[in-house]
């Protein structure tokens, strides 16, 4: 357990108190643990991270595996679909998909995919893998609250998992369950067990979401090692860093719409109701507003896309580095840009209500401030081609995968640009253009920036290599399949093809596309199929792949330093001193193409720039 | 019988990749190749770099040109015109960005790809293209930003005083329309009054009301501006009419509105896509439930004349369903009876009804 490790030293002795030399080696010798305290109630950082990534996996195959449910009705929607009765059961009513179920469908896969994929997964592993393995530190600022994080998620996911096997079905009001849909059970059946047992889970995953936030934030502001100043972290951190603020200052908000759904829908309450009539009756509910609940899901629903995709954007700024053999390009607009889209983010949120009936004074203020955020946004996309610009590239799969993400990143960003311009945005609200749109810069992009991360730290998590001929079919594959599937989802939603449709078949006007609905679901089936390729390399890895060395990388970063399967406490000596920023790859006149972070001017006087010569 | 060939052909299919996956490891260790750094495939994947590039370029450019005619929904409204000529021109502008950083990303990924005896260039930062880098975009947003401010200001500007008034009001699932008949005023209506025949809610003891009349399909006249006022009586609905490019939700307890101009009658659209059957619609396109994919009524843009005398043959709600008159006045009557002063019947009109007949 935590406690017996010397992290209690650096809680007390703040910034840069572990000095080398003073630390007690050898801890991670001394103590036999049993496997339920070492694998499964576990307090080290490391393992935790890999309980998060686990289960992000496990959550991922969900909620493809819904996404490839609902593509199957939506390309061929006259087909029979008995053969699914085995899995489904009662929602297949005489060979056709119930309607309310596909609705399920699409709101479990955009709940699982944003929260249990892309943020607990995605964030969860690498901020509690990476944060003190780069900062230097032993682990985080608290274990205990850390295995809490995981645990309180695993609850959630327990409850989240449970409610898609229901009578009554699981949630069915849409991922951002607005109500009065998600309020009333009389408007959907997914309103009634369903939704109750979603809101309770979400209830859990945010304080899973507070516990974690405030460990990360506690541990770079105070755990870093000796010479780690915050101008020497690298973008990982800064990244995982400022995600983490954003989830502690948004996710409450959050908490608080779920409160008050809560209360309206169980204790007679009207924050969000009022003259409604349904189900041959008059509710007594007056005065609330559906409204208010979209401003405060959407104020953290924005930030939320923000808190998925930066920690993609901080390790594919690492990845390209260290495989381009280059410094990131200007590192301190890389974080200035971070710190802009953080702020920004709080401020953008009701770009998503444009047509919502809100003040069209207020969806001008919202588009200019939207359109601002396109700026800080393009700077990273500019320090990430120039970061490119006269390399050395080695095309691992992790590489791949980050300029896979800056391609996903730069066709997503740009329609947001459309989206966020509101007299566009009242054609193109909630039509495929948006699906397109939010599918390839938040959710195909953070994926990309998941297996990046995974095939990059894959050797310091497990000792061994994930295999390369594999990891490029699988990049290959995805990447292509990602094109294939939204590219062409834009021209449907430039026709008007509104979302969460069950079928368009009723309509003239959006009568054509018939084909190309039917394309995009071969090609998101057969991508998502391809995953399984992924699955098979990381699972046949961790046991069988080749081993890896201590810096496979070549790369600079704390991380590499400690040994290949690092144990409790990261470092078996001292903690190592930092001298230097982390991106010093190739620099003229150095032996190697890399200097570790951890190496002193003084023993690099050949290469030391004219500024730095002072710090010899 | 097939199932089980199935799952034998799959089986089999698996083993045949588990054999090539263990042999290509094998081989990778005989040849060495696995110890070397950077190996052939570190090529293999510059090159697909290009052809992704090229590939994917041209197939993006193949199939936005054959679709484009079909994704494009014919414009039936002035603002429409003007909406969809800025997001083209924004579409331009911003694929020209599109185009110039993937052919840089893997231009450079390609270019820039391993070579034993070259270094990396040491470039870490350079001022003066970042601030160059950081004003283009920002000059660009701006100028994008002013023309969608402007157009939305317009589009969301107060409807014009002659507009023509209509109420659309969105249900589990189906859409109800009503005109405000000759008085031109739509009369209060009250969510509590709603049952299977006074679907509306209508208050017949506001007189404003009496002439109201609904109607099963929506009619608008040509080159007039149409103010759609909009309710929903459950659950969050969103009145789409794509070719009029009109978009707002339906929000119970909050009227919204919306207005616009068509400009093209339904037969002339008829004769534009050379589709006799065709007719403007109005979609549902927010999640309202089972129903929500069917919520659907079509609209008439009719010749100015027409549309007088449609508007003319209607028969006021009252007309129709005269049982329901009859228990307003009876009520109003009983009320009468009981506190002679009258204005207290006024009284009987909720809050929120109240807000509904703005």
């Amino acid at each position: 357990m935590a406690a017996n490790f010397p992290t209690q030293k650096q809680v007390q002795g703040g910034i840069g108190a572990t000095e080398p030399g003073h630390d007690h080696a050898h801890h991670d010798e001394h103590h036999e643990q049993s496997f339920l305290q070492k694998y499964v109630f576990s307090t080290d950082h490391k393992v935790i991270a890999k309980q998060f990534l686990i289960s992000g996996i496990f959550w991922a195959v969900i909620g493809g595996t819904l996404s490839s449910l609902f593509r199957l009705q939506l390309g061929w929607p006259e087909a029979t679909l008995e053969w699914l009765t085995p899995f489904l059961g009662k929602w297949i009513e005489a060979g056709k998909l119930n309607p309310e179920f596909y609705l399920a469908l699409v709101t479990m896969h955009g709940t699982i995919m944003v929260f249990f994929v892309l943020t607990a997964g995605l964030s969860g592993t690498f901020s509690n893998f990476l944060i003190p393995l780069q900062i230097g530190a032993r682990d985080m600022a608290s274990g205990f609250m850390n295995m809490l994080s995981y645990w309180f998620f695993f609850v959630s996911s327990v409850i989240m998992f449970a409610s898609l096997f229901i009578e009554t079905g699981p949630a069915a009001a849409g991922w951002t369950i607005y109500p009065p849909l998600s309020a009333l059970p009389q408007a959907i059946s997914g309103s009634g067990a369903g939704q109750t047992l979603w809101l309770v889970s979400m209830a859990l995953f945010i304080v899973s979401q507070l516990l974690g936030g405030v460990n990360y934030i506690t541990t770079v502001i105070n755990l870093r090692t000796q010479g780690m100043s915050m101008s020497k972290l690298p973008l990982t951190i800064w990244a995982f860093f400022l995600t983490a603020i954003l989830g502690l200052l948004a996710f409450p908000v959050l908490f608080s719409a779920a409160l008050l759904l809560i209360f309206d829908r169980s204790f007679g309450t009207s924050f969000f109701l009022s003259d409604i009539y349904i189900a041959g009756q008059a509710l007594p509910n007056t005065g609330g507003s559906p409204i208010l609940f979209q401003h405060l899901f959407w104020f953290l629903g924005h930030p939320e896309v923000y808190i998925v995709i930066m920690p993609a954007m901080g390790m594919v700024s690492e990845i390209l580095a260290t495989n381009a053999r280059k410094p990131i390009f200007g590192y301190r607009a890389m974080i200035g840009s971070l710190l802009g889209i953080s702020l920004l983010s709080f401020i953008v949120w009701a770009h998503h209500m444009f047509v919502t009936g809100m003040n069209p004074f207020l969806g001008s203020v919202f588009m200019f401030l939207t359109l601002i955020i396109a700026v800080p946004s393009a700077v990273k996309v500019f320090n990430w081609l120039a970061t490119l610009w006269r390399g050395n590239i080695r095309f691992t799969t992790a590489m791949l995968f980050s300029i896979g993400f800056v391609s996903l990143f730069i066709a997503g960003g740009l329609t947001g640009i459309v989206l966020g311009n509101a007299a566009l945005d009242i054609q193109l609200h909630n039509t495929y253009f948006v699906v397109a749109h939010f599918h390839l810069v938040m959710g195909s992009s953070a994926f990309f920036g998941l297996w990046a991360g995974v095939y990059h730290w894959f050797p310091k998590m497990f000792g061994r290599m994930m295999d390369e001929k594999l990891g490029y079919i699988h990049f290959w594959l995805t990447f292509i399949g990602v094109y294939l599937v939204f590219l062409p989802m834009h021209y449907v939603g430039i026709a008007g093809f509104p979302r969460r449709y069950y079928a368009w078949t009723g309509f003239d006007t959006f009568s054509q596309f018939a084909d190309l609905n039917k394309f995009i679901s071969i090609a998101a089936i057969v991508a998502f199929i391809g995953q399984f390729i992924f699955i098979f390399n990381f699972f046949y890895s961790i046991w069988r792949g080749r081993r890896a060395t201590e810096n496979p990388w070549n790369s600079t970063t704390l991380e590499w330093t400690t040994p290949v399967v690092p144990g409790h406490g990261n470092w078996p000596g001292d903690i190592p001193a930092v001298h230097r920023w982390p991106y010093d790859y190739s620099k003229p006149g150095a032996e190697e193409d890399f200097i570790p972070q951890t190496v002193p001017y003084s023993q690099t006087q050949s290469s030391n720039l004219p500024y730095e010569k002072e710090m010899e | 019988m097939t199932t089980l060939s199935i799952v034998l052909v799959l089986a089999l299919l698996l083993v045949v990749f588990g054999l090539l996956f263990r042999l290509q490891i094998l081989t990778s260790i005989f040849s060495g190749s696995s110890n070397r750094e950077v190996g052939v495939s570190n090529r293999v994947n510059a090159i697909m770099c290009m052809v992704f590039l090229i590939g994917g370029g041209a197939w993006f450019a193949w199939s936005f040109i054959e679709n484009f005619d079909k994704m494009n929904p014919p414009i039936a409204s002035v603002h429409g015109l003007a909406t969809d000529k800025m997001f083209w021109v924004s579409m331009a502008i911003l694929g020209v960005a599109f185009v110039l950083t993937q052919v840089l990303l893997f231009w450079y990924s390609y270019r820039y790809q391993h070579k034993e005896n070259r270094r990396a260039f040491f470039f870490p930062h350079n001022n003066k293209i970042e601030v160059i880098w950081t004003l283009i975009p920002a000059i660009v947003m701006a100028a994008l930003v002013f023309a969608g401010w402007k157009e939305w200001t317009r589009i969301t500007g107060p409807a014009p005083k002659d507009a023509v008034v209509l109420e659309i009001m969105g249900k589990q699932f189906n859409w109800l329309v009503r005109y405000p008949g000759r008085d031109q005023k739509l009369g209060v209506v009250n969510y509590r009054l709603i049952d299977a025949v006074n679907e509306f809610g209508f208050d017949l003891s506001d007189q404003n009301g009496v002439d109201d009349f609904t109607a099963g399909e929506i009619h608008v006249p040509k080159g007039h501006p149409v103010l759609l006022r909009i309710r929903s009586r459950d659950v969050l609905h969103s009145v789409y009419m794509p070719n009029f490019r009109v978009q707002m939700y339906a929000v119970p307890g909050m009227p919204t509105k919306f207005w616009f101009t068509p400009t093209k009658t339904t037969d002339e659209m008829r004769a534009q896509t050379g589709n006799p059957n065709f007719n403007y619609e109005l979609a549902c396109n927010q999640i309202c439930g089972r129903g929500h994919f069917a919520m659907k009524m079509s609209i008439i843009v009719d010749e100015p004349d027409d549309y007088v005398n449609w508007f003319a043959q209607q028969k006021s709600f009252s007309d129709q369903n005269p049982e329901v008159l009859a228990s307003f006045k009876q009520k109003s009557e009983k009320l009468v009876n009981k506190v002679p002063a009258t204005p207290a019947a006024a009284a009987v009109v909720t809050p929120a009804a109240a807000k509904a007949s703005l």
